[in-house]
C-alpha cells in the first residue's frame, strides 16, 4: 500500500481514521497500566478473596454491547439511505449508552450496600481498583455520548449519505472500542478476583 | 502522466478552498493552525521555560558550592524562602524538582520535539500542513496551559512541588511531610494531566501526518532522518504517556481520596495514619514504564536533527542510512522493557534486576551503532564549521561520555556502587539533558533561516557554543568522581558528614562552571532575538541542503508551496555525488535536491 498516492480528501480520511486509531491505542495503554497495577496488588494480603462483582455491571455489559450493534445498524441504514430508520436507531443508540453510565452507578451502589467502599479510611483496595477502573472507562463513555450526539445531530440534519460517512464511522469507531474496553474490562474483573 | 495532473490539481483545489479568508491578528499570531507559526510559538515558551530551568539550578549549585551562605542574590529572587539569604532546604528540594520537571518535560519534549515536529514533518514530507491543524492548534494551547500552572505553583505560600521529578509516594503523597506535598503537587499533577494531553495531541498529528500526507515519491525510506526520529518519538509517546497518567490518577486518588494504592503503615508527626497495604514499588513500576521511554522521547529527535545537520555541513551522504533507522526503531522498542534499571535498589527481585540489566545492555547495541555512523560520515567529508554542526559534533561526544557511564549504572551489581549519587546525576545529564540541548541550539541554528527568514550571527554562535561546550564538561565530569567518592544526589547540604568535606572545593569548581554557561546561554538570546529584528535576510537554501523544507519561499506562505507540491524522486542525501568521469552530477554543484530527477546514466543510490 502506498501512502503517498490519493487526493487531499482520501489522504485527509485515512488520517483522521488512523489518527482515532493511534488515540485507542494510547487509551489501550492507560488501561493496561491501571489492570496491570491491579493485577500487581491481587498478592496484597488485604485483597478481598470473596469479593463479588455488581450484578449492575452485568447488564450494563449487555446495554453497551446491544448499543455497538444498534450504531452498526443505523451505519447500514445510512447506507441503504434509510434515514428514518437510522435517526430511530441512533436514539435507541444513545438510550442504551445512557443506560449503561446508569447501571454502572448503580453497581457502584451494589459494591457499597454490600460494605466495600471506594475511598476514604474504610475503603478496600479491591474495591478501590475497581472505582478507579471503572471511572476511568465512564468518563470515556461519556465523552463517547458526546460524540454519539454530534453524529445523532449530523444525522438528522442529513449530514451523512453512502457517499460521506467519515464522521460517523469516526464515531462508530470509538463507541465499538469503547464497547470492546468494557467486554475486557469485565472479563478481566471476572477472571482476576 | 494526466491522472498524476488532475489528482495535483483537485489536491490544491481542494487545499485552497480553506484558506481564502483574511487572516486577523488573532488567528494569525495567537490561534494559529500553521504548524509554522505554532512551531515558533513552542520553540519561544519552550526557551522561556528553559530560562527558569536554567536559572534555578544556578541557585541551588550556589547553595551546593557554599552550603548555608547568605547571598543576596537569593533573597532576591526566594524572597521569604530565602530568611537573610540563607537558603531553606525545603526551596532547595522545589527548586531541583521543579529544574528537572521543567527541562525534562517543559523544554526538551515540547520544546524540542514541540517546536521541529511541527516544522519540520510537513516540510520534509512536502505536506500543505499537519493532518489536523485544529488539533495541533489545541495541543499548543494545553502545553502553554500546563506551564503557566507549573509557573504559578512557584509563587504558592508553602512552595511548588518538592518531591523529586519523580514525584515517588509517599513523600509526594502526605502534605504532612513536606510543604511542597500540598497544594504545590496538587498543582503538579494538574499541569502534568494537561502536559500529557498536549502531548499526546502532538504526537497523534505527527504520526498521521508522517504515514499519510507525504508527496508523491517519499517513500518512508526516502524520509528524512530527522522525520524518522520525530515520528518514532511520537510513536514513543502515545504508548508510554498514558500510564504516567494513570499512576497519576492512582496519586491523585491517595492523596485526596484517602485509598491506599502506594501507601502503608505510616507514622507521621507522631500520628499513626490509616493507610495501609500499599505499595510505593508499584508506583515506581508504573512512573518508569513512562519515565525510561521519556528519556528517549527527549533525545531521539536531538539524534535526527543530528543526522541531518552533520550530512548537510560535511557535504556527504548519511553513512548507514538504514542502519540509522533500524537503531532509532531498537531504541525505541528497547525503552519500553527496561524500566526496571531505575529500581534496582528498591528491594526488587535480583532475578528481575538481571533480566533489566540484560535487556538495558542491548540498548547500547543501537547508540553504538548511531556514535559510529555519525563518525563515519563525519570522516573525510568537507567540514562546514558553523554553529550548528558544532553543536551536532558536540551532541555526538557527550552522548558518547554520557553513554559509556551508562553501561555502568545499567549493570545491577556496578549500580549499587553509585546508586543515587551524583555519578547518576552526571551521567544522564550528559547523555540526554545536555546532548539534547546540544540537538535543539544545533537545530536552532540550522533552521532559524526556514522560521524567522532571517540568518543568525555566526561569530556569536561559535563563542555561545565553545563557551558551552567548555563549561558543560566543567560542570558534569568532575560530578563523576564526586559520585564515585559517593556523595548523594538531592541532598540540601553535604557538610555534616566529614568524609565529603574534601570534595566541596570541587562543588565550588563545578558551580562556577555552570555560572559562566548560564549567562553564555544569553549570547545566545541575545542572537536570537537581534537576529528575528536585525539578521540579514536568509537566502532560499543558505546551507545548500537537499531537503524539501528548502525549495519553500522565504516568506511563509499558508500551504508551504505556491504552486503543486513538488515531488521527490530520490533520499534525502545525494551530497558530492558524482558521475563516472568525476564530475558531480550536477556540475558545479555538490548537492542534488530531492526534487531533482534521476539524471542521464545516474544510478539511485542504494540506501
Amino acid at each position: 500500500m502506498d501512502l503517498t498516492q490519493g487526493n487531499f480528501q482520501e489522504k485527509n480520511a485515512r488520517a483522521k481514521k488512523m489518527m482515532l486509531w493511534f488515540g485507542m491505542i494510547s487509551i489501550a495503554m492507560m488501561f493496561a497500566g491501571l489492570t496491570s497495577a491491579y493485577v500487581v496488588s491481587k498478592s496484597r494480603p488485604d485483597w478481598l478473596q470473596d469479593f463479588q462483582i455488581p450484578a449492575a455491571f452485568f447488564y450494563s455489559t449487555a446495554a453497551i454491547v446491544l448499543s455497538s450493534l444498534t450504531f452498526h445498524l443505523a451505519g447500514k441504514a445510512i447506507k441503504k439511505e434509510e434515514r428514518q430508520k437510522s435517526n430511530v436507531l441512533l436514539g435507541i443508540t444513545l438510550a442504551l449508552g445512557l443506560a449503561f453510565v446508569v447501571l454502572q452507578f448503580v453497581g457502584f451502589g451494589e459494591v457499597i450496600d454490600a460494605g466495600y467502599y471506594f475511598t476514604g479510611m474504610e475503603s478496600t483496595v479491591t474495591t478501590s481498583f475497581l472505582y478507579a477502573i471503572v471511572f476511568s472507562h465512564v468518563v470515556h463513555v461519556i465523552a463517547g455520548i458526546l460524540v454519539l450526539l454530534v453524529v445523532i445531530f449530523k444525522n438528522f440534519k442529513g449530514k451523512y449519505n453512502p457517499s460521506q460517512m467519515l464522521g460517523f464511522e469516526l464515531g462508530a469507531t470509538f463507541w465499538h472500542f469503547l464497547d470492546f474496553l468494557w467486554v475486557y474490562l469485565i472479563f478481566f474483573f471476572y477472571f482476576f478476583r | 502522466m494526466s491522472a498524476t495532473a488532475v489528482n495535483a490539481h483537485a489536491e490544491d483545489h481542494a487545499h485552497d478552498h480553506g484558506h481564502h479568508h483574511k487572516e486577523t491578528f488573532m488567528t494569525k499570531y495567537i490561534f494559529s493552525q500553521d504548524h509554522k507559526m505554532i512551531s515558533k510559538q513552542y520553540l519561544i515558551t519552550g526557551l522561556i521555560m528553559g530560562a527558569i530551568g536554567i536559572a534555578m539550578s544556578l541557585l541551588f549549585r550556589m547553595q551546593l558550592a557554599w552550603p548555608g551562605e547568605s547571598f543576596k542574590v537569593f533573597e532576591l529572587l526566594l524572597g521569604d524562602w530565602a530568611p537573610d539569604g540563607v537558603m531553606d532546604p525545603n526551596i532547595y528540594l522545589a527548586l531541583v524538582t521543579i529544574h528537572g520537571t521543567i527541562m525534562v518535560f517543559f523544554v526538551l519534549t515540547a520544546g524540542l520535539s514541540g517546536t521541529f515536529s511541527n516544522l519540520l514533518i510537513p516540510l520534509q514530507i512536502g505536506a500543505r500542513d499537519m493532518a489536523s491543524g485544529f488539533l495541533n492548534m489545541v495541543s499548543y494551547w494545553l502545553f502553554f496551559l500546563s506551564s503557566v500552572i507549573m509557573v504559578i505553583s512557584l509563587f504558592l505560600e508553602a512552595g511548588p512541588a518538592a518531591a523529586g521529578w519523580t514525584i515517588y509516594p509517599p513523600l509526594s503523597a502526605l502534605p504532612q511531610a513536606q510543604p511542597g506535598s500540598g497544594m504545590g503537587m496538587t498543582l503538579w499533577l494538574v499541569s502534568m494531566a494537561i502536559f500529557i494531553a498536549s502531548s499526546l495531541l502532538g504526537s497523534l498529528n505527527y504520526i498521521v501526518t508522517v504515514l499519510n500526507l507525504r508527496t508523491k515519491g517519499m517513500s518512508m525510506t526516502r524520509l528524512p532522518l530527522t522525520i524518522w526520529a520525530f515520528f518514532v518519538t511520537a510513536i514513543i509517546g502515545v504508548v508510554s504517556f498514558p500510564v504516567l497518567l494513570s499512576a497519576a490518577l492512582l496519586l491523585i486518588m491517595d492523596r485526596s481520596f484517602g485509598t491506599s494504592f502506594f501507601l502503608s503503615d505510616i507514622f507521621i508527626q507522631g500520628e499513626v495514619l490509616h493507610y495501609q497495604g500499599g505499595s510505593p514499588v508499584l508506583f515506581e513500576h508504573l512512573f518508569w514504564f513512562l519515565g525510561h521511554p521519556e528519556v528517549y522521547i527527549v533525545l531521539l529527535p536531538a539524534l535526527g536533527i543530528t543526522s541531518e545537520v552533520i550530512a548537510t555541513n560535511a557535504r556527504k551522504p548519511i553513512f548507514g542510512y538504514r542502519a540509522m533507522v533500524a537503531s532509532i526503531l531498537a531504541i525505541a522498542f528497547l525503552s519500553t522493557i527496561v524500566w526496571g534499571h531505575h529500581m534496582f535498589v528498591s528491594g526488587m527481585n535480583p532475578f528481575l534486576g538481571s533480566v533489566f540489566t540484560f535487556t538495558t545492555l542491548l540498548i547500547a547495541i543501537p547508540s553504538a551503532v548511531k556514535a559510529f555512523n555519525y563518525i563515519t560520515t563525519l570522516w573525510k567529508g568537507n567540514l562546514q564549521m558553523n554553529p550548528a554542526m558544532l553543536f551536532s559534533i558536540g551532541l555526538v561526544s557527550t552522548f558518547i561520555t554520557g553513554g559509556l557511564t551508562g553501561i555502568i549504572l545499567g549493570d545491577s551489581a556496578l549500580d549499587i556502587n553509585v546508586h543515587d549519587t551524583y555519578f547518576v546525576v552526571a551521567h544522564f545529564h550528559l547523555v540526554m539533558g545536555i546532548s539534547a540541548l546540544y540537538g535543539l541550539f544545533a537545530g536552532v541554528y540550522h533552521w532559524f533561516p526556514k522560521m524567522f527568514g532571517k540568518m543568525m550571527n555566526k561569530n556569536l554562535g561559535y563563542a555561545h557554543f565553545w563557551i558551552t561546550a567548555v563549561c558543560a564538561y566543567g560542570v558534569f565530569f568532575p560530578m563523576h568522581f564526586v559520585g564515585m567518592a559517593g556523595v548523594p544526589r538531592r541532598y540540601y547540604t553535604n557538610t555534616f558528614f566529614p568524609m565529603f568535606d574534601d570534595l566541596t572545593d570541587v562543588q565550588v569548581v563545578m558551580t562556577v562552571f555552570a555560572i559562566i554557561a548560564g549567562f553564555a546561554q544569553l549570547l545566545f538570546v541575545f542572537n536570537f532575538v537581534r537576529s528575528i529584528f536585525y539578521g540579514p535576510k536568509a537566502p532560499q537554501n543558505p546551507w545548500s541542503s537537499t531537503t524539501l523544507e528548502w525549495t519553500t519561499p522565504v516568506e511563509h506562505i499558508h500551504g508551504n508551496w505556491p504552486g503543486e507540491i513538488p515531488h521527490v524522486h530520490r533520499w534525502a542525501y545525494d551530497y558530492s555525488k558524482t558521475r563516472e568521469d568525476g564530475e558531480y552530477v550536477i556540475p558545479g554543484q555538490d548537492f542534488v535536491p530531492q526534487t531533482v530527477p534521476l539524471q542521464e546514466n545516474e544510478e539511485e543510490l542504494n540506501h
